[in-house]
């Protein structure tokens, strides 16, 4: 601890004393226990409590009856934790200091338990303190584990958590030294410790509260997951039959947290689930639990790496039973599928899903999410049933738009339970995307498209739904099978877009904006990938879509303003945008696009168009545009004009990349920064460096770029730092060619400029500048020392601990004098 | 009667009237036989392969045949689309009754008649067709002209004057009025939600309580929220006017008509909206009133054309007293209710009273119309029908739900421009009934027999028909229901003076009984207790005696008696009273005391004691004494 922190700290030990002081903020004392932990990691606690005795003194004092903040005591247990992990400090503070802290006349039994905070500390503290063999006498000898039993079942949440986690780290620490020479131990041999921790959970396992099995059940998850010494597979051998005796009872008590332990034990490296009967305690449990509860269960085991081949097919059948009751009631065929065939029949999962609206909804919306997750797997079942998964998928989607026609009473009953869904709606359109990785038969994906274009045409879809229904359309044209040697889409994808445009078309005219950006975003993802094919550019520019996309650039919602912005750029890109006549001016041109993006990044009062402006301009720069390639210099001048103005640092930030691609064009043979950039055709200038330079000062590159260095937000200064000091071994290399002027004028008037701006006056321009002049300012500006204060971060100053204990004595009034630095 | 709506789907049969001679429409070739036989060729014309009557529309009107509307006393308005048979019935039925509804319903069913009239009489058409209505004829025409039924019955519109007098027979009534209909039952409107002085209407008595519920909407639209709780306790609920489309989300409807309408008119395009000049209309404007200035169609003009479409827009803003909460707020800002009126003064809504005239020099394309009749046989819409129908660049969208927007189409077929079908129906959905019947919880519900089962063309959709317990009592066409329930009893009043002379006795603890005399004045279904006639004052002997042989049943009272007869207690006074060799037998209602010695029998139930002995009236009376000491007199 440095000198001035030692000084620093019997006030602040004496502030916290005080109960009259409050100490109003909570993270200083986190900071403050963080600080602590520092400096015990690194050095040693007793020598820390020895050179600062004021830290025992608030040990002390916190005992003294008093009304002191229940948030300053939880610190001080905690603290004393923190200190007593080192075994020399336990023993120097065992004497009396830590049985009346953590012992029955501490807190335990006084009013301040009340307080969750005192109980976590408690905990925590003991958390901290159980490192070495020591402790767990001074735990047996001061009955902390009856406590920690007892507080399993505290009012609060946080307090019960750590309780269990605690005892299985007590469980853990007392079979450490032990479990490494006996790998055999038997549980008779246990040490005491463990001995009555296990006997508890048996007992709790025996109980019939069900939150008492809940907690047993719990901490062995946590064991499990947490410790893998082959003790562990001693613990599962002797509790096993009392985790399968719950399975006898009806209901399955605690049955998400049994999922829980089992799937815990199973993934379970210490433990040989073979030889443990952990497969036939699964395949019982599958049997025994609830079609909603043993889903989750299925889903873990079919994600194991190594399990019987049975279990996977008896989990995956349970998985999809509630999919295959669903094709069943609507008098489908399941299908070839082995799988699903032997799923129908289970009245069960019929009872579940009928039993009421929620149930069902649930039911059905847990099973697609499993299979979602389930489906890109490599330990996924084979054969994937495709065809009937497809047909349960398309089905619900029916059901919920009561276009399915069930002759079922259960059928007709699920279509009444789905109707307009939208839960289910979702998982199922989120579904079926998932399973465009794999086709179909064709019958099956033409109706995969007809039930997608039902939701895309239906003005009962929600905007989310919607969205979702966008997005699994273009998966699903995604995958449509592709000509040999050809990208452009299928002869049948093109016809679903044939009858997808009309539908798009109205949909940009949507009332609502989420709608309305949904299809613009559609349409930004269609052109990406299918803008330069032939089938897919006739029939866009047959519809009216890119006319409307234009309109939408003037929308009244910023959203959709920039995803306008987006897809005419690429549209603009593609050579997809034709530049429509204006209906108040038959005959005459409307302005060009780039007029426009130009006028919305002036002008727009959103900064999300305004962003979109700028990365559309990056791209047409990169991808050499022709509206920016007639007269690249005029275009960058004015873009970098409007955007060094603009209020947004993400605009700033974007013209520096647009900066940086021209900079890269104009001096040539630059890496890229972006793995993504099309490499310019652009020859290394052929004249000396200032002719190569002369672009740059002609577009008022440097002025944009210096400017951003003092930008007030980091982000825009750190890229104009990297950017300049790019330029400056780029032309380091080859300044030879070029006369310096170190000591001209206007160099001088220069580096008065930017101190100026350094200094937070930004209001005088550079002026034309001489690439001559721009080089002798780079070599003289600490680029290097600019980066690496901005590399701090902001709060670099006010992180340090000396400033924590001025900052926690100034709130207090302590110190007076001292202008505190609040932040 | 409850309501009096007209079945105007009749129109649908007949061939458009256009404002100026159509000569697509006065060339369509005449209609003729199989066998060639072109008797009809006057009458029908075909178009597309169907067959249209060539006449002055008609409309189908109220059933006349069960009834004798002349004997109805009263005739319950729920909404103004529910009253424009009326005319029909008032003038020429020989109804003599009272019509009651509220001012909106009047005001606007009035606008909305008088748009009808004026409609149809602003084109007069000498042809008059009446062969086809043969029923030997009629067999032999294609449908849908053969199924219709009913044609002879099928009358052309009404004129003003019969319509001003119908409305003259009208009284005002405001919500939660309480009517007396001869002192036999009380009605009371209620708002229905659906449009402005739309109502429900309670008829009760002082035991019975029958609901009517009509045209209601539960949606947050511009009138008055639906009054739910006053339904609650009702015996039965007569529920009619769900919505007619129940599949069709009015909030997705809404969504469409905008996104259509823009996509139209941003491509160029014209839209045409066939609708009524009320109800629906207003919503749809403060719709586009939100919507045209997001979707950049500020400078598209929309025409509202109707003869009625000034006094529509304005009325919309005095009923302030029948708008929902947030539109009657704005009157006290003050603000009109209705977004429509700035749409007015900044000229983006134009309203006009027909095509000729300002329209004409108005009229600036693209643009959006909202103009009449729905059916589109009549009214300003045929002209824009005809004049925008060659065009794929325009849009018809359908918003009322009344008509099929295939038959509405069919005389203009074929047809290039763009067809939408948004209907909007606020009305309750089946989910919306379920909640609302949950709610108010009737001991009955009584619905047309379609409410109890899913449309044929949806068999599946058991979401769309009526679920309640118990099960819905259904009616079809022309059948006679009793509703189920029985008058059990009538409330009579006591005058003030009579009650002050009674002379409660408690007889349990909370009920007391008192002994009345009393003449019970009956007059319009109002029973009232009145204090028997004082006996005139005695002037002389002879009369007094008179006076009390005229009202004998003043003079002896017999006491009344209550209580019940303990039977151990009796046996054991009747032993005490020397009867010995005494038998109780018990009976399911009560007990026999045998006296077998006296060969006497008393029978003791519970509101009945007998006292059977032979001839021993001495015996009797001692018994009977003894009998009426366990009893209460008053």
């Amino acid at each position: 601890m440095d000198p001035e922190c030692s000084q620093l700290l019997p006030a602040l030990c004496a502030v916290l004393a005080d109960p009259r002081q409050p100490v109003a903020d909570d993270t200083c004392l986190e900071k403050l226990l963080d600080w602590f932990k520092t400096i015990t990691k690194a050095g040693s606690s007793l020598l820390l409590l020895q050179e600062n005795p004021c830290l025992v003194e608030l040990l002390c004092h916190v005992l003294k009856p008093q009304d002191l903040s229940s948030r300053v005591l939880s610190f001080s247990l905690r603290l004393a934790g923190v200190f007593a992990a080192q075994e020399d400090c336990f023993q120097y503070l065992q004497g009396e200091l830590l049985p009346r802290l953590f012992g029955e006349p501490g807190p335990l039994g006084g009013a301040a338990w009340t307080a969750p905070s005192v109980r976590s500390g408690w905990i925590q503290g003991l958390r901290s303190l159980a490192q070495h063999p020591s402790a767990l006498h001074f735990l047996a000898d001061c009955g902390a584990v009856d406590t920690i039993f007892s507080l399993q079942g505290d009012s609060s949440l946080f307090v019960a958590s750590a309780a269990g986690q605690l005892l299985v780290h007590i469980l853990g620490l007392s079979m450490q030294g032990l479990a490494e020479g006996h790998p055999s131990l038997q549980a008779g041999d246990w040490p005491v410790c463990a001995q009555k921790i296990v006997g508890h959970i048996e007992e709790s396992l025996h109980s019939t509260a069900v939150p008492q099995i809940t907690q047993a059940l719990n901490v062995l998850t946590t064991t499990f997951g947490h410790c893998h010494d082959p003790w562990t597979q001693v613990l599962w051998v002797r509790l096993s039959p009392l985790v399968g005796s719950l399975l006898e009872k009806d209901p399955v008590p605690a049955a998400h947290s049994l999922v829980d332990l089992l799937l815990s034990v199973a993934r379970s490296p210490g433990l040989s689930s073979s030889s443990c009967g952990l497969w036939e305690t699964l395949a019982q449990t599958l049997n025994h639990l609830s079609p909603t509860q043993a889903g989750p269960l299925a889903l873990g085991i079919l994600k194991l790496q190594d399990c019987p081949q049975v279990l996977r097919a008896q989990a995956f059948v349970i998985l999809l039973q509630p999919l295959a009751c669903v094709l069943k009631a609507t008098g489908q065929d399941p299908g070839p599928s082995d799988v699903l065939d032997s799923a129908t029949g289970d009245s069960l999962t019929v009872d579940a899903l009928l039993s009421s609206k929620a149930a069902c909804v649930g039911l059905l919306c847990r099973t697609l999410a499993h299979l979602e997750l389930l489906q890109p797997l490599p330990q996924r079942p084979c054969p994937w049933p495709q065809e009937p998964l497809l047909g349960a998928a398309v089905t619900l989607l029916q059901l919920c738009r009561g276009s399915a026609s069930p002759a079922s009473d259960v059928g007709r009953h699920l279509c009444a339970l789905l109707l307009g869904c939208v839960r289910v709606q979702r998982a199922a359109l989120d579904f079926l995307g998932t399973l465009s990785q794999e086709t179909g038969p064709q019958e099956l994906v033409t109706e995969v498209f007809a039930v997608l274009l039902e939701y895309l045409r239906s003005p009962d879809s929600s905007p989310t739904v919607l969205k979702k229904a966008f997005q699994a359309t273009f998966r699903w044209l995604l995958s449509s099978p592709k000509t040999p040697g050809c990208c452009d889409l299928e002869p049948h994808a093109l016809l679903v877009l044939r009858e997808l445009l009309p539908v798009l078309q109205k949909r940009l005219c949507s009332p609502c904006w989420e709608v309305r950006d949904s299809g613009l975003e559609f349409l930004t993802q269609m052109t990406r990938h299918w803008g330069g094919q032939a089938g897919f550019r006739h029939a866009l520019l047959a519809s009216e879509v890119p006319k409307l996309t234009e309109q939408l650039l003037r929308d009244p919602e910023s959203y959709v303003r920039a995803s306008a912005v987006t897809v005419m750029g690429q549209l603009s890109s593609q050579g997809l945008h034709v530049t429509p006549v204006s209906p108040e001016h038959p005959g005459g041109q409307q302005k060009s696009l780039l007029v426009e993006l130009l006028h919305i990044l002036s002008t727009d009062s959103e900064g999300f168009p305004r962003r979109a402006v700028m990365q559309v301009f990056t791209q047409w720069l990169r991808d050499h545009h022709a509206d920016v390639a007639g007269d690249t210099e005029q275009f960058m001048a004015r873009v970098l004009q409007v955007a060094s103005q603009d209020l947004d640092w993400e605009v700033r930030a974007q013209g520096l990349e647009l900066a940086l691609v021209f900079l890269e064009q104009t001096l040539g043979q630059f890496h890229s920064h972006c793995p993504y950039a099309v490499t310019p055709p652009v020859a290394a200038p052929a004249g000396p460096l200032a002719q190569a330079l002369q672009p740059l000062c002609r577009v008022r590159l440097f002025e944009f770029a210096f400017r951003a260095l003092f930008d007030c937000d980091r982000p825009v200064a750190q890229k104009s730092c990297d950017l300049l000091l790019f330029l400056r071994a780029k032309t380091a290399s080859s300044s030879g060619s070029l006369q310096e002027s170190r000591s001209g004028p206007d160099v001088a008037s220069v580096e008065a400029a930017l101190q100026r701006w350094q200094a937070g006056d930004q209001g005088q321009p550079l002026g034309d500048l001489e690439p001559e002049v721009v080089l002798a300012v780079l070599r003289s500006v600490d680029l290097e020392g600019l980066r690496g204060a901005l590399a701090e971060g902001s709060d670099h100053m006010e992180k340090s601990p000396q400033s924590l204990l001025q900052d926690m004595l100034a709130t207090v009034g302590v110190l007076g004098e001292n202008e505190a630095d609040c932040y | 009667m409850l309501d009096c709506g007209l079945d105007m789907t009749s129109t649908l049969n007949f061939l458009p009237l256009p404002l100026v001679q159509s000569p697509r429409l006065s060339n369509l070739p005449g209609w003729s036989l199989k066998d060639g036989n072109a008797f009809l060729d006057k009458e029908l014309k075909e178009c597309s392969g169907h067959v249209f009557v060539d006449s002055v529309p008609e409309f189908c009107l109220p059933e006349t045949e069960l009834i004798d509307l002349s004997t109805v006393d009263v005739i319950l308005i729920s909404n103004y689309h529910c009253m424009m048979a009326l005319p029909y019935i008032t003038e020429h039925t020989g109804f003599t009754g009272t019509v009651y509804a509220t001012e909106p319903t009047v005001q606007i069913g009035r606008l909305l008649m008088e748009e009808l009239v004026n409609f149809i009489e602003r084109v007069p058409k000498a042809q008059s067709a009446s062969l086809w209505k043969n029923k030997d004829i009629q067999r032999l025409l294609p449908s849908p002209l053969k199924d219709a039924v009913e044609v002879s019955t099928w009358r052309r519109c009404y004129t003003m004057q019969e319509v001003n007098s119908a409305l003259s027979k009208i009284q005002l009534v405001g919500y939660s009025q309480k009517i007396e209909l001869f002192g036999a039952v009380q009605v009371t409107p209620l708002s229905s939600g659906y449009a402005l002085g739309s109502s429900n209407w309670i008829i009760q008595s002082h035991y019975e309580k029958v609901s009517y519920v009509s045209g209601s909407s539960l949606l947050t639209t511009h009138p008055q929220p639906m009054d739910q709780a006053s339904l609650k306790n009702s015996d039965v609920l007569i529920l009619t006017g769900l919505t007619q489309i129940p599949t069709a989300n009015p909030d997705g409807m809404v969504g469409e008509f905008c996104s259509n309408l823009a996509l139209t008119v941003r491509n160029g395009g014209n839209v045409l909206v066939p609708c009524y000049p009320s109800g629906v209309i207003y919503d749809l404007l403060e719709c586009l009133y939100q919507y045209i200035d997001s979707a950049g169609l500020s400078n598209i003009p929309f025409y509202f054309i109707s003869p009625v479409a000034n006094s529509s827009l304005e009325f919309s803003q005095i009923f302030a007293e029948w708008l929902c909460h947030n539109k009657q707020t704005k009157v006290y800002l003050p603000e009109p209710p209705f977004p429509h009126a700035e749409l007015i003064q900044t000229n983006k809504l134009k309203h006009y009273p027909s095509l000729h005239g300002d329209f004409s020099s108005d009229f600036r394309q693209p643009c959006v119309v909202f103009t009449g009749h729905p059916s589109l046989r009549f009214g300003d819409v045929v002209h824009f029908m005809e004049l925008w129908g060659k065009s794929s660049l325009n849009t018809v969208i359908f918003t009322e739900p009344d008509f099929s927007y295939l038959e509405a189409l069919a005389p203009y077929q074929p047809l290039a421009m763009k067809c939408i079908y948004c209907p909007i129906d606020t009305r309750l959905n089946f989910i919306q009934v379920s909640k609302l019947l949950k709610e108010v919880q009737p001991l009955h519900v009584v619905c047309p027999e379609q409410y109890t089962q899913p449309p044929p063309a949806q068999s599946h959709r058991m979401d769309l028909m009526i679920d309640c317990q118990p099960p819905a009592m259904s009616y079809r066409r022309a059948e006679v229901l009793a509703l189920p329930f029985k008058r059990r009893y009538e409330k009579i009043e006591i005058m003030p003076e009579l009650a002050d002379a009674l002379v409660p006795m408690e007889i349990k603890p909370g009920i007391s009984l008192a002994t009345v005399s009393a003449v019970l004045h009956t007059k319009d279904n109002k029973h009232i207790l009145q204090p028997p006639p004082r006996p005139t004052q005695p002037t002389g002997g002879k009369k007094r005696k008179r006076a009390s042989d005229d009202i004998p049943d003043c003079k002896v009272l017999k006491p009344l008696l209550s209580g019940s007869i303990p039977v151990e207690q009796f046996v054991q006074t009747l032993e005490k009273h020397g009867f010995s060799d005494i038998k109780v037998e018990d009976t399911a209602k009560g007990h026999i005391v045998l006296l077998q010695e006296a060969e006497t029998l008393i029978q003791i139930e519970e509101d009945s004691t007998h006292i059977i002995c032979d001839n021993d009236e001495m015996l009797r009376v001692r018994l009977r004494d003894l009998v009426l000491k366990f009893l209460q007199k008053f």
